[in-house]
C-alpha cells in the first residue's frame, strides 16, 4: 500500500513536472538565428570558421539555459559564395524559417545583393564582410561586424609614416571587396603624404601576379599595400617573394587575417604586415588589454572544439551573434523593429574584434585603437604595435 | 476532339498547374522558388528545341542568359529605357549575336561545337566581369524594377503570374515550332543530317535558325530574371550555370518540352531541398543525380511516359 502511493506520488510529481516544463517552454518560443554563409566553394575559409563559430556558440548558450531564458535556434545555410543562392536562402530564412535576424553574409557581394530584401521585409541583418559600402551609406537595418577597408588602409599607412616611406604600390583584386580597397588606398594617399608610383589589378582566377609585380618592381616603390583575400593573396605572396624584391615592405588587409594564409603561403608570408583584429594576437595582448579576456577565451572554446587556431573571419560571427543576442536582452525580446534599435544602440560592447560603439550614424562601430599591426614571424602572427 | 487532346492535352495540364500552384504555396519563399522554376524552365525549353530535336549542344546559353539579363539591367539603369523594351533589345541584340556565331559554330560537330559554344559563354562571362565601367563587374548591379504599362511588378506574388506567362508562352511557341515543317525537318536532322539534306532540308538554315531560337528563349528568361531579382552578377553567365540548364534539359529527357520543364522545376527545388542535409547536401544531390541516370536514362518525362504506356497496353 505505502509503496502504490509512492509510486502514484512519483508518476503525480513526473507528470506535474513535465506538463510544467512544457507550458514554460510553450510560453517561450525559440530565438530564430539565421545565418547565410559560404561554406563551400571559393570564400570557404571565410564561412566556414564562422559558421563553426555560430554552431559551437548555440550550442553552447542552449547548453547554458538559452538567453533571456530562451532556446536558440539556428537556421544555417550555406551560401557557397554564390550571390544568387545567398538571396534565396534570405528569402528563405524571411519567408519560411520566420528567423528574428539574420547573420551573413561572408562575402561583400552576397551581402550587397541581400539587403534590398532584409530592407524590405525590416529585419535586422549583421554582415560579416568587409567593405564600406555595405554601412555607407547608412541602411536601416543593415550592421556588419568586420573592420572596414578604410580602418585598414589607414593604419599601413600610418605603419609607412613611422617609416618614412612615401612611395606605394598597390595590387588589388578585381572583386568588390579588393576594389573598395584599392579605392580607399588611392583616396587616402594625400592626407598621409602617400605618393601611388604603380596601380595593379589582378582577377580573381588569376594563377600568377608576376606580370603585375613586375611592373610594380620597375616603379620602385618602397611599400606595396595588397587588397584582396583568399587564394589570390596567397599566389601574390609567393610570386612576390620568387621575384626577390627586397627593400619592399609588403603590406596586406586583413581579407588574409587566417592561419590558411601564412601555411598556403609556405614561408612566402614572412616579413609581411597587416592590420588585424587583436583576436589573432590573443595571447601576446598585454594583460590589461580590455579586449584580452575575451579574445583568450574565445580562443581556448574554439580550439577545444575543433583542434584548428582560430581565424579572423570566425571572430566576426562570434561578435555578430552575442552582440544581436545583447540586443535581443536588453530589448525584452525579438520584436524586429527593437532588436534593430538596440543593435543600433550597442555601447562598449568588448568583441573579438573590437570595442563596439554603434551611432545611427556608423553600423559598425569600431575604431582604430581595436586594429593591430602584426609581422608574420615564423609562421605565425607577431604583435607589433 | 482526341487529336486535340493529344496535341494539348500537356499544355492544359501544365496551364492548370500554374494556375492552381498559388493555391497550395505557403508562403512568399514557395513563390519565389515557383518563378525561379519557371524562369529556368523559359531557357530549358528553348534549349530542348536546341539538344533534343536539333541534337546539337550549347554548352554557352548561361552566356546568353547573363546578355539578356545585363541588357535589361544596363538598358533600365543607364539610359532610363523601359523595361519591356529593353527587354526585346536584349533580345534583339542576343538573337543577332547568336546569328551571327551560328553559321560557323554550327559547322562543327560533337565535341567541337560543345567546346566552341562553351568558349563563347566564357566570352561573355569574361567581358562582363572585366567591363567594370559597364556591368559593375564581380561584385553585380542593382536592377531597376519592371514596369508593364503602369504596373509596377514588384511583389513575387505578381511575378508569379508574369514568370508563369511567360513560361506557357515559350511553351506554346515550341510546341507550335516543334509540329510545324521546321520541327519535322530538325528531328530528321537529329536521325541524320546527311538524310536531311538529301531530303532536302536547309539543315544549315534550320540549326541557325533554331540556335537563334534558343538564345533569344534565355535572353529573354535573363531580362525577367533581372528584374524578379532585382541584383544580377557575373556567376549567371559562368560555366556552371550552362552546364545546369543543359542538366536540366537532360534530366527531363531529350527531345520532351515537358521533360524541359520538369527538369527545371527538380533541379531548381532539389537544391533547396537537401539544404537541410548541411554537410551532406552535395552527396545528396549527386547520388540523385546518378540515381536518375543509372535508372531513366531517356530522362524523367519519356522514360516515366514510356511505363505508363507499357502497363497500359
Amino acid at each position: 500500500m505505502f509503496r502504490l502511493t509512492r509510486r502514484v506520488a512519483v508518476a503525480a510529481m513526473a507528470a506535474l513536472a513535465a506538463f510544467g516544463l512544457g507550458t514554460a517552454q510553450a510560453q517561450q518560443p525559440p530565438i530564430r538565428i539565421g545565418a547565410v554563409l559560404a561554406v563551400t566553394g571559393g570564400a570557404a575559409f571565410l564561412g566556414d570558421p564562422a559558421a563553426k563559430t555560430l554552431r559551437l556558440y548555440v550550442e553552447r548558450l542552449n547548453r547554458a539555459g538559452g538567453v533571456a531564458g530562451r532556446q536558440l535556434e539556428l537556421r544555417l545555410y550555406d551560401s557557397a559564395g554564390d550571390p544568387r543562392q545567398a538571396v534565396t536562402f534570405t528569402r528563405r530564412l524571411i519567408e519560411d524559417d520566420r528567423v528574428d535576424f539574420i547573420i551573413g553574409a561572408s562575402t561583400t557581394g552576397e551581402t550587397m545583393a541581400m539587403i534590398e530584401l532584409v530592407e524590405e521585409a525590416r529585419i535586422p541583418l549583421i554582415s560579416l564582410a568587409g567593405a564600406n559600402v555595405i554601412v555607407e551609406p547608412v541602411k536601416r537595418w543593415v550592421f556588419k561586424t568586420p573592420h572596414s577597408d578604410r580602418m585598414a588602409v589607414e593604419k599601413i599607412y600610418e605603419d609607412m609614416r613611422r617609416n618614412n616611406w612615401t612611395r606605394a604600390a598597390i595590387v588589388a583584386g578585381s572583386g568588390g571587396f579588393d576594389q573598395s580597397c584599392r579605392a580607399e588606398a588611392r583616396a587616402l594617399a594625400q592626407r598621409f603624404n602617400v605618393t601611388i608610383v604603380a596601380d595593379e589589378t589582378y582577377a580573381a582566377t588569376d594563377t600568377d601576379m608576376t606580370p603585375q609585380l613586375t611592373r610594380v618592381r620597375n616603379a620602385n616603390p618602397q611599400a606595396i599595400v595588397g587588397c584582396g583575400f583568399g587564394a589570390p593573396t596567397v599566389i601574390t605572396a609567393r610570386n612576390f617573394r620568387q621575384l626577390g624584391m627586397t627593400g619592399v615592405q609588403f603590406y596586406f588587409n586583413h581579407g588574409v587575417a587566417s592561419q590558411q594564409f601564412i601555411d598556403q603561403a609556405q614561408g612566402a608570408a614572412e616579413g609581411m604586415r597587416m592590420p588585424v583584429a587583436a583576436l589573432l594576437v590573443a595571447e601576446q595582448l598585454p594583460a590589461d588589454d580590455p579586449q584580452k579576456a575575451v579574445t583568450m577565451e574565445y580562443t581556448q572554446v574554439y580550439r577545444q572544439a575543433y583542434n584548428e587556431n582560430v581565424s579572423g573571419f570566425g571572430g566576426h560571427a562570434w561578435d555578430a551573434l552575442m552582440i544581436a543576442l545583447e540586443a535581443v536582452r536588453r530589448a525584452g525580446g525579438t520584436d524586429k523593429a527593437r532588436v534593430r534599435d538596440e543593435i543600433e544602440r550597442t555601447t562598449n560592447f568588448i568583441g573579438v574584434d573590437g570595442i563596439f560603439n554603434m551611432t545611427p550614424q556608423d553600423h559598425m562601430g569600431l575604431d582604430q585603437r581595436s586594429f593591430k599591426m602584426v609581422e608574420v614571424r615564423n609562421n605565425t602572427w607577431r604583435l607589433l604595435y | 476532339m482526341r487529336g486535340f487532346l493529344g496535341r494539348w492535352g500537356g499544355f492544359l495540364v501544365l496551364t492548370a498547374v500554374v494556375l492552381l500552384l498559388p493555391l497550395i504555396l505557403p508562403n512568399r519563399f514557395y513563390f519565389d522558388m515557383a518563378v525561379k522554376v519557371w524562369l529556368n524552365a523559359i531557357v530549358c525549353v528553348g534549349l530542348n528545341l536546341l539538344i533534343g530535336y536539333a541534337g546539337q549542344i550549347s554548352l554557352g546559353h548561361a552566356g546568353f542568359f547573363a546578355l539578356g539579363a545585363y541588357a535589361s539591367a544596363i538598358l533600365t539603369r543607364r539610359f532610363e529605357i523601359p523595361g519591356l523594351v529593353a527587354m526585346l533589345m536584349g533580345a534583339a541584340g542576343v538573337g543577332l549575336l547568336a546569328f551571327l556565331v551560328a553559321r560557323p559554330i554550327l559547322k562543327l560537330k560533337g565535341h567541337y561545337l560543345a567546346m566552341a559554344t562553351l568558349g563563347l559563354g566564357i566570352i561573355v562571362a569574361i567581358v562582363i566581369n572585366r567591363e567594370i565601367w559597364l556591368t559593375g563587374g564581380p561584385d553585380g548591379v542593382r536592377v531597376p524594377a519592371l514596369f508593364i504599362g503602369d504596373w509596377r511588378v514588384s511583389r513575387i506574388e505578381d511575378w508569379y503570374w508574369v514568370a508563369g506567362g511567360a513560361m506557357l508562352l515559350a511553351v506554346w511557341l515550341a510546341l507550335n515550332l516543334i509540329d510545324s515543317g521546321v520541327g519535322r525537318a530538325l528531328r530528321a536532322l537529329h536521325g541524320s543530317e546527311v538524310a536531311a539534306a538529301t531530303a532536302g532540308v536547309d539543315t544549315v538554315r534550320d540549326k541557325a535558325m533554331v540556335f537563334v531560337v534558343s538564345a533569344v528563349f534565355a535572353s529573354i528568361a535573363g531580362s525577367l530574371f533581372a528584374h524578379a531579382e532585382r541584383f544580377i552578377t557575373p556567376q549567371e553567365a559562368g560555366f556552371l550555370r550552362s552546364i545546369e540548364f543543359v542538366t536540366m534539359v537532360v534530366l527531363g529527357g531529350m527531345a520532351s518540352t515537358f521533360g524541359a520543364v520538369v527538369g527545371a522545376a527538380l533541379l531548381t527545388v532539389l537544391p533547396q531541398a537537401v539544404a537541410e542535409f548541411q554537410d551532406y547536401k552535395h552527396l545528396a544531390f549527386g547520388a540523385i543525380l546518378i540515381a536518375t541516370m543509372i535508372f531513366l536514362p531517356k530522362g524523367l518525362v519519356p522514360s516515366l511516359a514510356e511505363l505508363f504506356r507499357r502497363r497500359r497496353p
